[in-house]
């Protein structure tokens, strides 16, 4: 690895790499990407999309990209249907097949295998390449028809021949009927045996190879229900130990869990919530504090939990206040009213770490995505729009203004497109390479370097 | 102003119109005047604590009479669909609300409408 020296104190500067998708003026509902993923080693990058397909995109490996100094392209790979809709008939109800998420297992074989999960079923898929097949059977000719036997003199032995590859994607496992309310999330644990699946009020851990089974680890169902309070909304195993996770709720707090101590985990290890002054509370403080995504740091060490408008970083050690807080859009907060009567207050956005912790990224309205730089403590506005395509250009810092007076290139709060959310949002695992799904088109940036 | 030769703090140091920290005090000022307004508009309205709000979520989807209507529904959007696009038809009328012929009856969904992000390269 070339490490050069640029003077910026390691900042990322941020050039267009690839957008994949079309530009349509109607989107098709079942286009609008729901979820993006890179495994672990950056290779692949899944997406699922409402209509209940997923794409998984594969770098170039041809080794062609290096004589331009550029990191290589992503280009499909495979594709197939994971969930198809269905209807509950006890309940009369429409189950979407919107792909809520995805997540990778670590590679043990030649074959890839990953899950993905709508709200009510979660499905074991391996992905595997075939390259060669048989050829030169005794029974059969070479297009499949069967010969004669009284007309065969001689016996060969097949061999496998090389051919076109072909990626087939397949159902290994499916995971049903342990929800009765909508997934939220799905953890893979660090065991790579076990994995949990979270709804807005029951976690349950499965293994891998049991799909008839489930064990419930977290039930925050009141007896009466008119006693509800909060709901359960994302859930994540720590990276390295195996018996720890956390789980967000609507209420801002996230709990840690150990399995070790006790088989149902209704009571948690840690509970990390920043305290508030009960007289500072209005109508939203609690809506916006809900937390839309938890992620872990890749040395296991913090979390970050996004909540409507700020991105906070938790230190596992302490459990009284972040140790960072990051404003993604604060110019949002005297528009409450209207992002509640919208919906957009309940826009559910993800964050991200880069592959050193050192960097964390969240999206916005307008196509905007905000990257922050927990170092030297800056943070820049971008956009994923196809005005910024050209290849090796750094991308320009947007800005959005409160005040009356807008500098030129500067966008009023009023004019933002609410409707241009990026709510899903991966980085590499390692190299900063970051994929930005904008509505039904997928973004891909990477670090000019 | 050649901004893209600048680096973000430059430009933010030049004419951010926003200040980085906001205080908590005014922070509160502005939750409580967009409340007022909230409850002008709307004044029975619940309050986020109710369980009847949080319940809300739980029926994601719309529910449907029994399967015989959703059948029914998913028919009709898929007609409409398929009206959007063409020219004025000869049918009868949309299927669910006539006696189906096999020219009006809708195929089935077929599984692998390919995304478009699969479609395409770039």
């Amino acid at each position: 690895m070339r490490v050069f020296f640029v003077g910026n104190g390691g900042e990322i500067q941020w050039c267009f790499s690839q957008v994949k998708g079309t530009v349509e003026e109607d989107v098709t509902e079942a286009d609008i990407i729901s979820c993006v993923e890179y495994n672990d080693d950056g290779e692949l990058l899944a997406t699922g999309d409402k209509g209940g397909r997923v794409v998984i995109f594969q770098r170039d490996q041809s080794g062609k990209s290096n004589l331009h100094h550029c990191r290589g392209e992503y280009n499909v790979y495979s594709t197939f249907q994971s969930h198809e809709p269905e209807f509950d008939y006890l309940k009369s109800l429409e189950i979407e097949e919107k792909i809520n998420k995805i997540r990778w297992l670590k590679r043990a074989n030649p074959a890839h295998f990953l899950l993905s999960t709508n709200d009510k079923t979660v499905k074991l898929w391996k992905v595997s390449e075939r390259d060669r097949r048989p050829e030169g059977y005794n029974l059969k000719d070479d297009s499949g028809l069967m010969r004669d036997p009284t007309s065969i003199t001689t016996l060969r032995v097949p061999v496998f021949k090389p051919m076109e590859l072909m990626v087939e994607a397949s159902p290994r496992r499916v995971f049903a009927n342990a929800h009765t309310y909508h997934i939220n999330s799905i953890s893979v644990n660090s065991d790579q045996e076990t994995y949990m699946s979270a709804d807005d009020l029951r976690i349950n851990l499965w293994h891998l190879e049991i799909t008839d089974q489930s064990f419930n680890i977290v039930d925050i169902k009141p007896a009466n229900m008119e006693e509800l309070t909060e709901v359960i909304t994302a859930a994540e195993f720590h990276p390295s130990e195996c018996s720890l996770f956390v789980y967000s709720s609507s209420k801002g707090t996230v709990r840690l869990c150990d399995m070790r101590s006790q088989a149902l985990c209704d009571k948690h290890a840690k509970m990390f919530e920043e305290p508030e002054d009960p007289s500072n509370r209005s109508f939203f403080s609690e809506i916006i504090s809900s937390i839309s995504d938890v992620k872990f740091s890749h040395n296991g060490r913090y979390m970050i939990t996004r909540d409507y408008l700020s991105v906070k970083v938790w230190d596992l050690q302490m459990d009284t206040k972040p140790i960072e807080t990051y404003q993604v859009h604060e110019y949002l907060r005297s528009k409450l009213c209207a992002l509640y009567e919208n919906d957009c207050i309940f826009d559910k956005f993800e964050c991200s770490w880069s592959g050193n912790d050192r960097h964390i990224m969240t999206g916005s309205y307008n196509n905007f995505f905000r990257m922050f730089d927990r170092e030297s403590k800056r943070d820049v506005t971008l956009e994923a729009s196809r005005d910024n395509m050209k290849p090796k250009q750094v991308l320009k810092a947007r800005k959005v203004c409160t005040a009356g007076k807008r500098k030129k290139d500067e966008i009023s709060v009023d004019c933002l497109d609410f409707s241009k959310k990026i709510l899903h949002t991966a980085w590499h695992p390692v190299e900063n390479v970051i994929a930005v799904a904008a509505t039904n088109n997928l973004y891909l940036f990477q670090s000019k370097d | 102003m050649d901004s893209e030769e600048q680096t973000p703090t430059e430009t933010k140091a030049e004419g951010f119109a926003e200040p980085k920290e906001v205080a908590p005090e005014s922070k509160e000022r502005i939750e409580k005047e967009q409340e007022a307004k909230l409850h002008s508009k709307y004044p029975g309205i619940r309050g986020p604590g109710s369980s009847a709000f949080l319940q809300k979520r739980f029926f994601k989807g719309q529910k449907y009479f029994d399967s015989g209507d959703y059948q029914m529904a998913k028919a009709q959007t898929g007609q409409m669909k398929q009206m959007k696009q063409s020219t004025p038809l000869i049918l009868p009328g949309p299927t669910g609300s006539a006696i189906p012929t096999p020219e009006t009856v809708p195929h089935r969904k077929s599984s692998l409408i390919q995304s478009k992000l699969a479609a395409g390269q770039s």
